[in-house]
């Protein structure tokens, strides 16, 4: 290596010259008001107007748009879940990601690297390979790798008998990825905007207007605005909502940490997940290692999370990837997910009439941002669940009919 | 590194302990007499509050026993922890 | 002072061996430092310490570093290094450094060892308390170290007391709930290289605090305005600091500030030496001693203007200066080599932002402070607003500026972000700092917004006319400072990553040679080869030896609780979905257990050892799981069941010995005990010494031949091993691992939890509605079997399976199609999947088990397996394959 060798930096797009409007004042009604300017909120409130010419629409955010979860993400994009269901959303999502850029005109560097998700034990192996043969019935693109093959796509995967938990193979799915979080949101939010929407940042609701069990609109910090029909897509905050609502959801909000480090020489060009060895990795673009893993214990609304958390994590990525050992974490976050008693997400209607839900997403929802707004403007506009929904209803924990996901849903993601 | 104080030990590290979520939710007098509705309640809700929960708590590692305690879920302080079938204490504000 | 010699970008010079790398390199003339990460801009040095945008360096030698700022290198001789353009390097060498970590608990620990620091330190130990002062500078200090000013002998005798612990080199890199805080010590990078291979490298110390003072200190920031990221422009402090010790390239300067800070740095080049061509303050009117000073030094000094351009000569380093007003009118320029900019002081806020408390904009300071002083936190020193005197600053954070200005006014130097960016920010509708970081990058390189943050803040408030903290808040988050992963990952590394579960005959299974199998933590052998054989000979091999001759297998993992007391047998009848109260003592009986969901969770063989002593067993991987379960129903809801449970997993060892002739081998390794089938039934237990060992031996069975488990104290289980092998040796005796366990069990239809199950079914599903009561009123997940779905039709149920193909083994967790969609490609709709298949031995084919929708009803049907490149075809057959009578059990 020469020594006056330096690597630069790779540059990235501008954004554009005009995103959204800043200090709309709400009108006193809409058709439809979204509650929550994240990444499901915004592309709910884009499917309303694009799919169903639905555009008298607010989405109100009571912080900054895609402040929450959307605002600090580990991206991962993948559909090869366990069951059909999960299957029919996530691949449904997956296949309005692959063109997503396109129809909403935005740069959000949709890569699909692929998604490896490795297997350390005899049982690990076995119920990931059951998870591979799932997606083959379901058509939902999948392959198993062995060690050697690990390594030839990854080649600083640790694939030797030596560590604690070896590597024995893995899921692969090609057509998973990543994407940039914050312009996948602007994307949706200019394209919404553009085509009538309002949304009204700083816009806290604090009620709801029901009389017979029927919603009339929102109470808010900014007045009442009333509205034919209402979406709660606010991560984080569902239970909230929820009881303000009167009724109540099987949730339950708790930490999710993740961390970078600094811009590095690319390394890795695929995502690497271990739900044994506990830890996710995939490096973006600009070349930052964007790490994860599994939720904090305990309820918590506060952002932030332990750090034993991010120190096993890190023990994991020494382990499996000893090339990170001299990368330094550079910066740690925290956010809350909803986590629901399967591991699924909890769409379509509530008791209260043309009130919606859609949350549940626990530590997964950001694949399914196109898919979600997709089913959420559906069930919407028609006053139904759409069909890829329909299983996710709120009222499945009273039949029984959970979709349990937790498996496959793995370390967090 | 939530420092959580069982009121059997005193104050001791989080990673000694296992979650209990909501504290106080009892099993059912007749199981057999709820109707679906009803048993998913007790199956699956547990509350989720902005705010102060009374929630529960295992000594995992330790004294190996479940108390309760409040703790406000914005900011992570303690309040009051008590033993099972104890006078709950009053929420702090 | 010695002198170090080091290598930068190729090049070897020497410097004074412990000072920073940035002030060795500006010792040797050397200000353009790399250039920028995106626009190939000439960079040069800014700063003193962590705050550092611009000299970043990988270095080379010793363990190796990527991206380390060089103002925070100390230099020792031979270090090798190469200056970065914003990306790091990762070699593929290992990195042999040991990393440890430390616990301490504390009354207080101070974060800061200035001069509010040490007074804060002083304070509490005179009270009595146990101090930790951890400083991330090599010495004492803080400020008063870099002004080269003396701090008080009476401050630094503080250090010396014996109740407080002084921690250098130490970065405090997070703040958490109730006094948890996190932090670095570097320990050896400053050292002589040969000491690194037995001195850990780096300490993480978590301490937990009963109070944290913080005393951080502050950074200067810079001014905005075009070309201000020349070499040789550096914030004012930082050149007056390096100038004064002698690293001094510069020969005119014009320092340019809004506050009294300026003038003292002015005092301190035009002391060193450099010609202060002039002071530049943004202020009309300013006073104080370092002003009166100035003025008699004979210093010009300009009001009311600040700095609007710079120009530079060949070398890329600034060589003029173009001053104005703030509006850009009445420039005049004036040359200077160093341009010595006091844009305000930045109070280091990070650890309290942390925990979440909101800095307040101090208008008189042009500052964000931390005023606290509470049970866990309190702030002194410039974090908390006290400046000391003469430090009045105007809130300003640059001149207005054309557009081609902007395009070269930089806010972010790591990221080249400008003014031109942040103005299109604002244009496109960006109103929160959050937005504006996210549109532009700014603040979200290697230095965080160390330099950036509040002056970002400050042109979003002149841009829409308010005040700093009405725009936001600024929040940083966790760490402080970068930190390489293996030190986070400290000795948590190999083998120690997660603790290695043995049993006491474990080194025997090792030396046979058998590859092991990780259940959990736990290591249990897989299978025995011998003569080199693969697996699927092994087990065809064991199986065999099992059904006809006599296997013996290491139980010694099962999950065991000791549960006592007057109630046991009614807390079973709850815990499990079988009658458990009505078991005679001494008798064994197989137990399933669901959650309140209604779904399988654990299964187990519980013992009555007397009328209020019960042995539980539960799965490998289950036992912790089980026990927190049985202690949360009894502490939080039965609490007047006198139940006490203990786990005793490691204090009995269990050998089974299993097969037709295990009788023979029984009887000698227990001459006095009668083990004829009358004497000794199904599921009885019997004490009698064993190989010289109190034993408790049951007749259990997992493969529905004749077996007898071996339970003695755990020390003695490989005792009990070796006996067995000696005594059976010509009855065939054969050790055999989880995979022939897995094999004989699914031959006779037994299921595994976990394997069978994956937490949606129900013991109906398993086809085992024989083991749920009917007579019990309740017990754990009973009222869920009625709920509407998991009542309904069509469930997916246990069934066997026998592909057509009888030398095929269909893959485990492959799904199966109606025989009639054996042609239709995916999608295609399933009716179910295998959880478990094998070559039997027994049946001399293969065979599976499977959770087929309806299955129960429709034994005889075909099926087909979709997989890729074959077809594979069968047929749904009842789940027990071998011994449907269960003749075999008995001998």
């Amino acid at each position: 290596m020469t020594s006056m060798t330096r690597r630069r930096s790779k540059v990235l797009p501008e954004h554009p010259d005009f995103l959204w409007a800043n200090n709309i004042t709400p009108k006193k009604a809409y058709d439809v008001i979204i509650i929550g300017a994240g990444g499901h909120g915004l592309a709910t409130a884009y499917y309303l107007a694009k799919n169903h010419g639905i555009t008298n629409v607010a989405i109100l955010e009571k912080s900054w748009l895609a402040g929450g979860n959307m605002g600090r993400n580990t991206t991962i994009i993948r559909s090869n879940y366990l069951w059909d269901e999960s299957a029919g959303i996530y691949d449904h999502s997956l296949k309005l990601w692959e063109n997503l850029e396109e129809e909403v005109g935005y740069e959000m560097y949709f890569s699909q690297r692929g998604v490896m998700t490795l297997a350390h034990s005899v049982s690990d192996v076995r119920s990931k390979q059951r998870n591979f043969y799932a997606n083959y019935v379901n058509d939902v693109d999948s392959v198993w790798l062995t060690p050697t093959e690990i390594k030839e796509i990854a080649p600083i995967v640790n694939i030797s008998e030596d560590i604690r938990y070896p590597v024995m193979g893995a899921t692969y799915q090609a057509r998973g990825g990543i994407a940039k979080h914050d312009w996948v949101a602007w994307g949706y939010a200019k394209a919404a905007a553009d085509m009538g929407v309002d949304i009204i940042q700083g816009c806290e609701v604090t009620g709801f207007n029901i009389v017979d069990g029927k919603v009339q609109g929102v109470k808010t910090n900014m007045g009442d605005i009333a509205a034919g029909k209402v979406g709660m897509v606010a991560a984080g905050h569902s239970s909230v909502l929820a009881n303000m609502a009167g009724f109540d959801v099987p949730l339950q909000s708790r930490p999710l940490q993740a961390l970078v480090s600094e811009l590095l020489e690319q390394v890795l060009d695929t995502v690497i997940m271990s739900g044994a060895v506990h830890v996710y990795v995939s490096q973006a673009h600009k070349g930052e290692l964007v790490m994860g893993a599994g939720t904090d214990s305990y309820n918590s609304y506060a952002q932030r999370g332990g750090f034993h958390v991010i120190e096993h994590q890190l023990a994991a990525a020494c382990e499996l990837f000893p090339i990170f050992e001299r990368a330094h974490m550079l910066r740690t976050w925290g956010g809350i997910v909803d986590i629901s008693p399967d591991a699924s997400p909890i769409i379509g209607l509530t008791p209260v009439e043309n009130l919606f839900i859609n949350s549940g997403w626990g530590t997964g929802g950001f694949k399914a941002t196109p898919g979600s707004g997709w089913v959420m403007a559906a069930t919407i506009a028609n006053g139904e669940p759409d069909k890829l929904a329909a299983p996710y209803a709120l009222d499945r924990f009273v039949s029984g009919h959970l979709i349990d996901e937790h498996g496959a849903a793995g370390v967090a993601h | 590194m939530l420092h959580i104080p069982c009121p059997y030990c005193g104050p001791r590290d989080e990673t000694e302990f296992h979650y209990g979520a909501e504290a106080h939710i009892a099993y059912p007098e007749n199981p057999q007499s709820l109707d679906d509705a009803q048993w998913a309640k007790f199956v699956f809700i547990k509350a989720n509050p902005k705010g102060w929960l009374a929630e529960r708590w295992v000594h995992s590692a330790g004294c190996r026993r479940w108390f309760n305690v409040w703790r406000n879920t914005i900011t992570h302080e303690f309040g009051p922890s008590y033993k099972p079938f104890t006078q709950q204490p009053k929420s702090p504000v | 002072m010695s002198n170090a010699n080091f290598t930068f970008d190729g090049k070897k010079y020497t410097g004074v061996s412990g000072e920073s790398l940035a002030s060795a390199l500006l010792r040797n003339g050397v200000v353009h430092f790399t250039n920028s990460s995106y626009k190939d801009r000439p960079r040069g040095l800014m700063g003193l310490w962590v705050e550092e945008p611009n000299a970043l360096v990988n270095i080379d030698s010793g363990p190796g570093e990527p991206m380390k700022a060089s103002t925070t290198i100390e230099l020792v001789d031979g270090l090798v290094v190469r200056s970065s353009q914003g990306v790091g390097d990762l070699p593929d060498t290992r990195d042999n450094s040991r990393y440890d970590k430390v616990n301490r608990h504390v009354d207080v620990l101070v974060v800061g060892a200035g001069t509010a620091g040490l007074t804060a330190a002083k304070k509490f130990a005179a009270l009595g308390k146990d101090v930790i002062v951890m400083d991330d500078q090599p010495g004492p200090g803080g400020h008063a170290r870099h002004l080269g000013t003396e701090i008080s002998a009476e401050l630094l005798a503080v250090l010396d007391l014996a109740n407080v612990t002084y921690l250098p080199r130490t970065t405090v890199q997070g703040l958490y709930d109730q006094g948890y805080l996190v932090a670095t010590e570097r320990r050896t990078d400053h050292l002589d290289a040969k000491v690194h291979t037995e001195v850990s490298r780096i300490r993480t110390w978590h301490i937990r605090a009963d109070h944290t003072v913080l005393a951080t200190g502050a950074f200067q920031r810079h001014l905005v305005f075009a070309n201000n990221d020349r070499p040789g422009i550096m914030l004012s402090h930082s050149a007056a600091t390096y100038v004064t010790r002698g690293a001094n390239p510069f020969k005119t300067a014009v320092v340019v500030t809004i506050d009294n800070q300026g003038y003292r740095d002015a005092l301190r080049l035009h002391e060193a030496g450099v010609t202060v061509a002039a002071v530049i303050d943004i202020r009309d009117a300013a006073s104080g001693p370092a002003i009166a000073a100035v003025n008699s030094a004979g210093i010009r000094v300009i009001t009311g203007k600040t700095a609007l351009d710079s120009a530079a000569s060949d070398s890329g380093q600034v060589c003029c200066l173009t001053i104005a007003k703030a509006d850009g009118t009445q420039s005049e320029t004036i040359d200077a080599d160093l341009v010595a900019i006091s844009g305000g002081w930045t109070p280091i806020v990070h650890l309290a932002t942390f925990i979440g408390i909101k800095p307040t904009w101090d208008p008189a300071l042009a500052a964000f402070v931390v005023k606290r002083d509470d049970k866990l936190t309190s702030t002194a020193g410039m974090l908390a607003g006290d400046f000391g005197d003469d430090n009045e600053a105007a809130v300003f954070f640059g001149p207005q500026l054309t557009t081609e200005q902007a395009e070269v006014a930089f806010v972010d130097y790591q990221r080249d972000a400008t003014v031109r960016d942040f103005n299109r920010a604002i244009g496109a509708g960006m109103r929160s700092i959050e937005h504006v970081k996210r549109y532009t990058s700014i603040g979200t390189a290697h230095d965080q917004g160390k330099t950036s943050g509040t002056t970002t803040m400050g042109l979003i408030g002149q841009a829409l006319g308010k005040a700093p903290d009405e725009i936001g808040s600024l929040t940083f988050r966790p760490p402080y400072i970068s930190i390489p992963f293996a030190a986070l990952a400290g000795r948590d590394r190999g083998l120690l990553s997660d603790p290695i579960r043995t049993t006491p005959i474990h080194a025997w299974h090792e030396k046979a040679g058998a590859p092991m199998e990780d259940v959990g933590q736990w290591k249990r052998p897989w299978f025995f080869p011998k003569n080199s054989e693969n697996m699927h000979a092994a087990v065809l091999r064991e199986c065999a030896a099992v059904r006809e001759d006599v296997g013996v297998m290491d139980a010694s993992t099962l999950g065991k609780i000791d549960l006592q007391g007057k109630d046991v047998g009614e807390f079973l009848d709850l815990i499990y979905t079988n009658m458990f109260s009505t078991l005679k003592v001494g008798m064994s009986r197989y137990g399933l257990m669901c959650g309140v969901d209604g779904m399988v969770f654990d299964d187990g063989v519980t013992t009555r050892i007397s009328e209020n002593h019960w042995l539980m067993t539960t799965t490998t991987g289950g036992a912790a799981k089980v026990l927190d379960w049985l202690e949360e129903w009894l502490q939080t809801e039965w609490t007047d069941l006198e139940v006490f449970c203990t786990s005793v997993t490691e204090q009995i060892s269990t050998v089974a010995i299993v097969g037709p002739k295990s009788r023979e081998l029984m009887s000698r390794l227990a001459p006095d005990l009668d083990v004829s089938n009358e004497a000794f039934a199904f599921m009885e237990n019997k004490y009698a010494d064993v190989a010289g060992v109190p034993a408790r031996i049951a007749r259990i069975s997992f493969s529905g031949e004749l077996a007898y488990e071996i339970n003695v104290p755990g020390s003695f289980g490989l005792h009990i091993w070796e006996k067995v092998m000696s005594q059976g040796a010509d009855l065939n005796i054969t050790p055999y691992g989880t995979e022939s366990m897995h094999v004989l069990r699914a031959e006779k239809g037994f299921v595994i939890v976990g394997q069978e199950t994956d937490g949606t079914q129900t013991p109906q599903d398993l086809d085992m509605d024989w083991i749920v009561s009917k007579k019990k009123e309740d017990f754990i997940g009973k009222r869920s079997f009625a709920r509407v779905d998991t009542s309904r039709e069509g469930r997916h149920q246990l069934v066997g399976i026998l592909p057509d193909d009888g030398s095929f083994v269909i893959p485990e967790g492959a799904y199966l199609v109606a025989g009639s969609d054996e042609k239709t490609p995916p999608p295609v709709a399933h009716i179910g999947y295998v959880t478990s298949s094998y070559a039997s031995a027994a049946l001399g084919r293969s065979f599976a088990l499977a959770l087929v929708a309806n299955g129960l009803a429709r034994k005889g049907e075909k099926i087909a397996v979709p997989m890729a490149g074959r077809v594979v075809t069968g047929i749904i057959t009842d789940s027990v394959f071998v011994d449907k009578e269960n003749a075999r059990r008995d001998g």
